[in-house]
């Protein structure tokens, strides 16, 4: 779950990590009122999930209350990236000293957690860690212990900080670590952190993300900030055809399906499961010359009316005429469950099954059964003989020829 | 009544027996029997989700309930 | 011989009450996996496909006399950490953790304590193991009759981040005449408790085991991993690699990657293609298609004859 960036700097906040006296806004009225309060120049910043915001033009510069106030109207104005802001941020502009980047994140590879500081902040980490080696200090730390503050200096130490910078970089390191792991932040980022003429540390931006699989057990902090758990956070604004197969999807709880259209603009329509067959399958597809309409995964033994509500999704978009029901060999979802389920689609949408399923490939738990189901409708099936892949290919032979056949 | 696949049948004195309605709706995993006013009501739009289990073939007397598969013309009975 | 179980292998199922566990219960049993104990909290008394079901794993080990050999982790995502830490605490040395959708610092924490202390884990969101014709553990293959008809006994080890992907890959070494020694399913989360690499050292030992499969997908680093793991420990076990989702290369897949700070941590991460590179280079095959894999392998066996 991704967070807003006045969403962040609560969090930071919360864990006593100093901020600005920063403002958020919803209307330009308010972003003046916010500059207003603050007093002096401001930065006015957009409010969107989506990174560029500066090239975008959704950050402006503001040195009156009256021009925040204008500023704010337009970036409120402004789509980046297909993103709507929520708001504006309306920051005091900060004299600083200089800028540092501290962040926690998972390293998968140690299975730990893993602290990055460097004093080169406010640019490309990435580029720092390339081009400047020893300005960024690192520093592992357990699951299982508490988390020790010498270990966030240790990390600060590590980029050539000395004197009292480091005592305070390492108090806002240390928080920042403690707050990845009491939040389950998958990345826990300040970027810049800005030291400021008197010496103290400030976080100007915050970036968090905290772990799908764990945002039901943070909910009263989520509450606290203002989170709405209902507001979708996608990266990109979801298809009809993604709404819908989430709505079939949460409507029954036998089973799971995914749907995913984003990016595929093909005439085969694929009901396909699960994980990696699905992977496996859309693979198969398109290196044999088919074109996808859609990603498409079952699993976990759906009912015939959430196979059927899948395929006829898949079936109901633009230029689908056929639809190939693929599977790896299956151990839980049962073969015949599926066949009626496609069946079922097929008829309800007044298709010939036979003519409309280009393919029944799924072997496994009741095939005998589902066999019989598409036998008494005349579907082109195969067992687990016949590969995934050339599975795939009978396919995107199948619909080929259509084309050919309708020009 | 029956499904795009699957047809049930109680037969006539067993359909309006309260105790075996009862029995029915509890066995069924798919929920195809409601018992209703005492008597076996078959809810048609579930009887395509029926997972052959037989557990309603079992519940009931001997030749009462009769599970038809309609795409091979088969039955589950005793 | 094999990795991970034996003839003689006794395991526990913990939650064993819940629907998915008394199916995975049956099939274990039917396939000849000794079971010799359930855990649910509050059902201490009943029984599950003749398993005794106990309160505790304490229990379990005092009621078998000594700590059984490993569990399968069933339980719901909340409790999971929980019922690994117990199994680890009270001696088990393999878990087997089914659970999907468990956040990353629990698995952590249960990784980390395990190495502790001397255990492995399995998973988390994995179908866990199998070894033809001895015993299996976990839903791995489905219904013992199944299982068997994918999985015949053979030379080849298969290592799989996808569990179905293990079954359909072991059925096609299985047509093929060539069969499997164990396969594990690794379990597909972004932090498991054993990597490829940390797998090999077992095939590697293996007598039985002459060459490895293993069916991977983009993201994590786990494939470089495994080839500095074979470079350092010069291991010579054949590998043949699938890689599924290379049209997520794709440029208009992208927009699901990590943020910038994830790719200096690891180093970059990798994409399909880069991990084909990688694989390649080091001398590990990357097929097209399941249905190539079987060639793949019997000209890396005849090689090392």
């Amino acid at each position: 779950m991704r967070f807003y960036e006045y969403e962040s700097r609560r969090i930071v906040e919360r864990a006593g990590i100093p901020v600005t006296d920063y403002g958020f806004a919803t209307t330009a009225a308010e972003a003046g009122q916010a500059a207003e309060r603050i007093g002096g120049p401001t930065v006015i910043k957009s409010q969107v999930l989506t990174g560029g915001r500066m090239k975008a033009g959704g950050v402006r510069f503001a040195d009156s209350p009256e021009q925040a106030e204008a500023d704010a109207a337009e970036i409120l104005e402004l789509e980046i990236g297909g993103h709507v802001p929520v708001g504006v941020l309306v920051d005091p502009k900060a004299e600083i000293e200089q800028e540092y980047y501290a962040a926690v994140l998972w390293d998968g590879r140690a299975k730990r957690p893993m602290m990055l500081f460097s004093d080169m902040g406010g640019i490309d980490i990435e580029q720092v860690a390339a081009e400047h080696p020893d300005h960024v200090g690192r520093g592992h730390l357990s699951n299982l212990h508490p988390i020790a503050d010498f270990e966030a200096k240790q990390a600060v130490a590590r980029c050539g900080m000395t004197g009292s910078a480091l005592n305070r970089a390492s108090a806002v390191l240390a928080r920042l670590a403690r707050l990845q792991r009491d939040y389950d932040m998958t990345l826990a980022e300040i970027n810049p952190l800005a030291r400021l003429a008197d010496g103290s540390f400030v976080a100007l931006d915050a970036h968090m993300e905290m772990e799908d699989e764990a945002v039901g057990r943070h909910k009263p902090m989520l509450h606290e900030i203002g989170v709405d758990l209902d507001e979708p956070r996608e990266l990109y604004e979801p298809s009809e055809f993604e709404r819908n197969v989430k709505a079939i999807d949460a409507a029954d709880h036998r089973g799971v399906i995914q749907g995913k259209d984003h990016g595929f603009h093909g005439d085969l329509g694929l009901v396909i499961g699960a994980g990696g067959g699905s992977l496996t399958l859309t693979d198969a597809v398109r290196s044999q010359g088919g074109r996808p309409a859609n990603y498409a995964e079952i699993g976990g033994n759906p009912s015939v009316a959430k196979s059927k509500g899948l395929a006829i999704e898949v079936l109901r978009k633009d230029g689908v005429e056929k639809i190939a029901v693929m599977m790896s060999i299956v151990s839980n979802t049962r073969v015949d469950i599926v066949a009626r389920g496609v069946i079922k689609a097929c008829l309800e949408l007044g298709k010939d099954p036979a003519e409309t399923i280009a393919i029944f490939r799924i072997p496994g738990a009741w095939e005998e059964e589902g066999y019989r189901i598409l036998d008494r409708y005349g579907v082109e099936y195969c067992d687990r003989s016949v590969s995934m892949w050339e599975a795939a290919g009978r396919a995107v032979a199948r619909v080929q020829g259509d084309r050919t056949g309708s020009q | 009544m029956h499904g795009t696949f699957i047809d049930v049948e109680v037969s006539g004195a067993a359909a309006s027996d309260p105790e075996l309605a009862r029995k029915l709706e509890e066995v069924c995993p798919v929920d195809i029997f409601a018992a209703a006013g005492g008597t076996v009501e078959i809810a048609r739009e579930n009887l395509d989700e029926c997972v052959l289990c037989e557990l309603c073939v079992e519940a009931a007397p001997r030749g009462t309930v009769v599970v038809r598969k309609l795409y091979d013309g088969t039955r589950l009975e005793r | 011989m094999s990795v991970l179980l034996h003839e003689d292998f006794t395991f526990i199922v913990q939650g064993i009450t819940g629907r998915e566990a008394v199916n995975l219960t049956r099939e274990c049993l039917d396939f000849g996996s000794a079971i010799v104990g359930g855990v649910t909290p509050g059902r201490k008394g009943r029984e599950v496909h003749g398993v005794p079901v106990f309160d505790t794993v304490e229990q379990v080990v005092e009621h078998h006399g000594s700590a059984p050999d490993g569990a399968v982790v069933t339980v719901p995502p909340a409790f999971t950490k929980d019922a690994v830490l117990e199994a680890i605490e009270n001696g088990i040395g393999l878990i087997v953790v089914v659970t999907e959708r468990i956040p990353r610092a629990d698995v952590a924490q249960m990784v980390e304590l395990a190495n502790e202390r001397g255990a492995r884990i399995i998973g988390p969101n994995c179908l866990g193991v199998i070894v033809p014709g001895v015993a299996k553990m976990g839903g791995i293959g489905g219904p013992a009759r199944d299982a068997a008809k994918a999985y015949a006994p053979g030379p080849v080890g298969v290592m799989s981040r996808s569990g179905g992907m293990t079954t359909e890959i072991s059925s096609t070494l299985t047509a093929a005449g060539l069969g499997v020694s164990t396969a594990v399913s690794i379990g597909g989360d972004a932090i498991i408790g054993s990597t490829y690499a940390e797998l090999m050292p077992l095939f590697d030992a293996d007598e039985q085991t002459e060459a490895i499969v293993i069916y991977t997908e983009p993201g994590g680093r786990m494939e470089a991993e495994l080839v500095d793991w074979r470079e350092r420990a010069g291991s010579e076990l054949p590998i043949v690699a699938f890689m599924a989702g290379r049209f997520m290369d794709d440029e208009e897949m992208q927009g699901m990657s990590f943020g910038h700070a994830g790719t200096i941590v690891e180093g970059k991460e990798d994409s399909a293609t880069e991990k084909i590179a990688r694989l390649e280079a080091a001398g590990i095959p990357v097929v097209e298609r399941i249905d190539e894999i079987p060639a793949a392998v019997k000209q890396k066996l005849g090689a090392a004859a």
